[in-house]
């Protein structure tokens, strides 16, 4: 009977630090632990008397992979609280901030953490120029990844923690004549998306899990607005999301787990798509018809595909807004602080992220919860090894160590979000 | 000289958000070809697994020191490399990474069980008060003109 003990200390090709312990005797799995390694840094605590109009600045730096998504995570929370409704025009360009950041992080972590398992080859820019097929995976990679980043930069100013979004709106306006040219870089890499579907949609890796789905949906996939759904039977309004959200600590993690009703759930491009492919885009539905009736699927690593899929979605919707919006000059929405206690969940990449905010009436932060993606997906990443494992323990080294690591991408993980903060007692 | 020697780098992050390395792979996008040919990534954990640390030209270092096992880390970085350079604002003045710092007594008190669970250090640092600098690129996230300024100048330097 196999026993042996796996370490893996800093895991490469992932945003930020963590490592996993494995120990199997006599051929039965006694321990697994996924550790995020980050150091917190407190943002619960140091967001405390800070003023309403500077707090999403702040946040957005508890992670510089997603920061946008915490930016514009925060300001709905701020909004919420102050009761203001942001104008059509702030909505869209929020939408298309986001779609930029989607595109972006997407192709980041499909093609620079997940490719080079893909392909046998560890960093992406290892590939062969002189071989057709890998020149042309180079090109596309840094094509997309240019696209969404520039999408980012002319709607807010800057891809990561870009300045222009605000509470109230956006305090520079994008230049409409900006727009024609974007619309013609998302029209240009829409191929190389499509082969990146395929790329994705050919890859045999295969790892069902019996989990619950968990993603904000909307009726037009916009990632920033609609309920919280879990698979097709509970509804839930994003104020209420505290009460079916189980903080679970893990005293050797960094970062705190989380469990929902109870259950272990995935969130993710994955539950995006299975609980939500109908809402996709047309253009997008019509464009990879056959590939979207691989979901719903409980397959772990069709998260890579739906992230690829996702990328299309976001590009054909980003034209659609950028096609139909008319820019005019507007100012920020008036606030006048009061006391409240506010909500803000958007879908960033990686799943959903909450944020609840109480705020008084000089409108300063008392206190607040902030729950990111990894710490939801955290718990399910063990059992996935956990489960993996268990199947695979006569596997040499080297070949549970590869496929536990391409386990651990296809969550597409984020330890700087993950590690931001300490539970404390709300209110 | 020798044309084909490559400019050893290594890039390494420490407490942050990593905001600068998101600009170093968004810079890619557009000097992919050129970095390909000039540099050898020798450490660098967000693109590749291979870790080839030892005698690095340049390191590029992110992020606040927030533990002893961090501070032993960055010296080893130091003692590898023939220049460093502190990247964006938590490397460079500490912050915003080293907010606890500032917490008042009833805040640590707090967070302190975390702090003594995972041996975190009292003091969160900035590069600066570990070890030798040689170069530092603001910004939060990282100036990215400054960078390639700092990367061009070391490429012509390590000839």
């Amino acid at each position: 009977m196999h026993s042996f003990d796996l370490n893996i200390g800093e895991l490469s090709k992932i945003e930020g630090k963590a490592s996993l312990t494995i120990k199997v005797e006599n051929g039965e799995v006694k321990e697994c632990r996924f550790k995020i390694d980050e150091f917190k840094r407190f943002y619960t605590q140091a967001i405390r008397g800070k003023d309403i109009l500077a707090l999403p600045q702040l946040t957005s730096r508890i992670c510089g992979t997603c920061s946008n998504a915490h930016l514009l995570c925060a300001i709905k929370a701020v909004e919420d609280a102050q009761k203001i409704q942001p104008t059509p025009q702030t909505e869209a360009l929020r939408k298309l901030l986001n779609f930029g950041l989607i595109i972006r992080d997407h192709a980041l972590h499909l093609y620079i953490f997940v490719m080079p398992d893909l392909l046998g080859v560890d960093n992406i820019l290892e590939l062969d120029e002189n071989d057709p097929r890998e020149h042309q995976i180079l090109d596309d990679a840094f094509a997309i990844k240019a696209a969404g980043n520039n999408l980012s930069k002319v709607i807010g100013g800057r891809s990561v923690h870009a300045p222009f979004p605000m509470v109230g709106g956006f305090s520079k306006i994008p230049d409409e004549k900006s727009f024609t040219e974007l619309i013609k870089e998302l029209e240009n890499i829409r191929s190389a998306v499509l082969r990146l579907i395929k790329i994705f949609q050919d890859d045999g890796s295969i790892l069902e899990r019996n989990t619950d789905f968990v993603a904000l949906i909307d009726e037009e996939y916009s990632f920033l607005k609609g309920c919280i759904i879990k698979n097709d039977d509970v509804t839930i309004a994003c104020q209420n999301y505290g009460a079916y959200l189980d903080k679970i600590v893990l005293p050797y993690s960094h970062a705190i787990g989380y469990k929902f009703m109870g259950r272990i759930h995935m969130i993710g491009a994955l539950a995006r798509l299975n609980l939500a492919k109908e809402k996709l885009n047309r253009r997008t539905k019509e464009e990879i018809k056959e590939v979207l009736k691989r979901f719903p699927s409980k397959n772990i690593f069709y998260n890579n595909l739906a992230q690829a899929i996702e990328i299309l979605h976001a590009i054909d919707s980003s034209i659609e807004i950028l096609s139909q919006l008319s820019i005019k000059e507007e100012k920020l929405v008036p606030i006048v602080r009061k006391e409240g206690i506010g909500v803000g969940v958007i879908e960033a990449p990686r799943g959903t992220l909450y944020y609840k905010l109480a705020i008084n009436k000089e409108g300063k932060v008392i206190n607040g919860d902030i729950v990111v993606p990894t710490g939801q997906n955290q718990i399910g990443i063990e059992r996935s090894i956990y489960e993996y494992v268990k199947a695979n323990v006569d596997k040499k080294r080297e070949e549970l160590i590869n496929e536990i690591e391409k386990i651990i991408r296809a969550y597409d993980p984020c330890m700087s979000c993950a590690s931001h903060f300490l539970r404390v007692k709300w209110l | 000289m020798n044309m084909s020697k490559k400019l050893r780098i290594g890039w390494f992050s420490f407490s942050c958000c990593e905001d600068s390395t998101i600009i170093f792979t968004e810079l890619l996008n557009d000097h992919y070809q050129e970095w390909r040919k000039k540099l050898a990534f020798c450490s660098c954990g967000i693109i590749q697994k291979r870790n080839d640390f030892k005698d690095l030209d340049v390191s590029f270092v992110e992020g606040a020191i927030a533990s002893k096992e961090q501070e032993e880390k960055l010296k080893k970085i130091r003692s590898v490399s023939k220049k460093l350079v502190a990247v964006g604002a938590c490397a460079v003045v500490g912050l915003p990474s080293g907010q606890r710092n500032n917490f008042e007594a009833k805040t640590i008190e707090e967070i302190n069980p975390i702090l003594m669970r995972f041996n975190y250090s009292d003091k969160v640092k900035k590069i600066s008060e570990v070890v030798k600098v040689d170069d530092v690129i603001p910004g939060c996230p990282m100036d990215e003109k400054k960078f390639l300024e700092i990367l061009n100048k070391y490429l012509i330097e390590f000839q």
